[in-house]
């Protein structure tokens, strides 16, 4: 298998994007990657896409075939353009396969891109949409939203290990208070605990604040081959990269205070770079609503189970803390556009191992991760990325 | 959604119609063809079973913003529930506020209307579950 490597990173304003279309921002983010990696449209050897729902949330799909064209490589080289879907997971799961598609020896040169336009349409249907990544017939049905089956795994989460509701706020101020700090954040103002405790409720115990937004946005990566990335002077290494499913129903999972997928993913890559998890020194990972990143922090080894809401109370995963997670913002204050948030981890950790995350930047980081989960967990996907040699 | 959809479920959804492996002898809900633990050595060995509808929530929400075919019922019980026989399911939990559920309930399954889809649309049935009455 050949190394791979990030040459090239973009990413447009995370946010309520009513002025801009789909293929906007796809463009957007792809060109932007694209100049990053200072390669011409002739370089590229095909194209990957996340992105979850276009069909639902703007009724259209073959959205590769659509990037491709406006990105205007399909008149001409006439690349191959995938569109790959994972629910939350779909961004990293096209970089996933982008990645063995240059490891295979098929591919040089590979453009990831992931994007989601979801406030074309009412909340409500935005919603709903959101809901299709959980069983439509065994969940929903029944009148589960996805917030739902969230609070009950908070509320299992803090009858076993006694987090408590504090703690699951600082979650999200911390977050907040990252996204302060990057100026493409869909919200760039700090909250406090009280901000989210007085918030209304979404789900017992879970309330508005706890939850990730709807959002429009797109973020892209240039991939190369090792004999590509030697030329280029700001390469990032990708050392390891796991997937790993689980059902799809949140029941049928014997232990709701884990994200058994989030805990294979993480063996795998951990194994794939040789590396343990207190080697990591920035991380991106998916916090839906608070207390899947409290579960995310503990299923990939930062700090042991039942210890994640401590470790947030002590902003131990704060900018300036033993793991800062999250600087981007995560999905809570960045935003969360579904098929683009697994690239957008990935532009963020580039960011970060090239000493170019401005205000937010981790002084020194040379191993980053990234965590992308794919409804309440049925998929998750752990990326490792490094500068070190 | 079209009415092929609700007739193919309404057998679990009605009745509480699962499997059972004939290999391991683990029960499962919904019907599954195959089982986890058995596969390939559980093919054609599925059992047809229904549950008693006793159980016990394992975790529970209250919902406060709900899709919008659920807006009349809010806020209301979700729970994950196990069966007795082993199987857990997401269902409401009613003839319960919610100041008395409790992790650790026992629960009885009933039969309800869950929702209808719009003033025209179709009306669903299914499975609800209720304190037990001992």
């Amino acid at each position: 298998m050949r190394d791979v490597y990030v040459i090239g990173a973009g990413i447009t304003k995370f946010g309520e994007l009513w002025e801009r279309s789909f293929r906007d921002i796809g463009i957007e983010a792809g060109i932007k990657a694209i100049n990053d990696a200072g390669i011409s449209g002739a370089d590229i050897d095909a194209l990957y896409i996340g992105n979850m729902s276009a069909g639902a949330f703007i009724n259209q799909e073959h959205v590769a075939s659509l990037i491709a064209d406006y990105v205007g490589l399909a008149q001409t080289s006439h690349i191959p353009a995938i569109r790959v879907e994972a629910a939350g997971a779909s961004g990293a799961v096209a970089f996933r396969e982008a990645f063995l598609s240059i490891a295979s020896g098929m591919h040089d040169v590979v453009v990831v891109g992931g994007a989601e336009k979801m406030t074309d349409i009412g909340d409500e249907m935005a919603n709903a949409i959101t809901a299709m990544a959980i069983d439509q017939e065994w969940e929903t049905v029944f009148g589960a939203t996805y917030a739902s089956l969230h609070a009950m795994m908070a509320r299992a989460h803090m009858e076993r290990y006694g987090t408590s509701r504090e703690q699951l706020a600082m979650v999200s101020v911390i977050n907040h208070r990252h996204g302060a700090l990057n100026p493409n954040a869909q919200f760039q103002r700090e909250i406090s605990v009280e901000t989210v405790l007085k918030s209304g409720y979404v789900a017992e115990p879970l309330r508005v604040f706890d939850m990730c937004p709807l959002s429009d946005g797109a973020a892209a990566l240039v991939l190369a081959s090792e004999v590509v990335a030697k030329k280029h002077g700001n390469a990032v290494k990708i050392m390891g990269i796991g997937q790993s499913s689980d059902t799809i129903s949140l029941h049928d999972r014997k232990d709701i205070t884990t994200m058994d997928a989030s805990v294979h993913a993480a063996k795998r890559a951990y194994e794939m770079a040789g590396i343990k998890p207190e080697d990591v020194d920035v991380a991106e990972v998916y916090d839906s609503s608070t207390i899947s990143e409290i579960i995310a922090i503990e299923d990939l080894g930062f700090f042991e189970k039942g210890k994640g809401g401590k470790a947030a109370e002590d902003e131990k995963i704060a900018l300036g803390g033993d793991i800062p997670v999250n600087t981007s913002g995560g999905l809570k204050a960045r935003g969360h556009p579904i098929g683009a948030t697994g690239v957008a981890q990935i532009v963020e950790i580039v960011q970060q191992l090239r000493g170019e995350a401005g205000k937010r930047q981790v002084n020194g980081a040379e191993i980053g991760l990234a965590h992308a989960i794919g409804g309440t967990g049925g998929t998750a996907v752990v990326s490792i990325l490094g500068v070190k040699e | 959604m079209n009415m092929p959809r609700f007739w193919r479920e309404i057998q679990g959804r009605y009745n509480l119609i699962g499997s059972r492996c004939g290999n391991c002898g683990e029960y499962f809900f919904p019907k599954r063809d195959i089982c986890p633990k058995c596969h390939r050595k559980s093919v054609g060995k599925m059992e047809t079973v229904k549950f008693s509808g006793r159980g016990r929530i394992i975790s529970y929400s209250i919902v406060h913003d709900p899709h919008p075919e659920y807006k009349d019922m809010r806020p209301y019980i979700m729970a994950i529930i196990e069966l007795e026989e082993g199987p857990r399911l997401t269902a409401q939990v009613v003839d319960c506020s919610p100041e008395e559920v409790k992790t650790g309930m026992e629960v009885e399954a009933t039969f309800r209307k869950l929702a209808e889809d719009g003033k025209e649309g179709v009306i669903f049935y299914g499975y609800k579950f209720r304190p037990l009455r001992k």
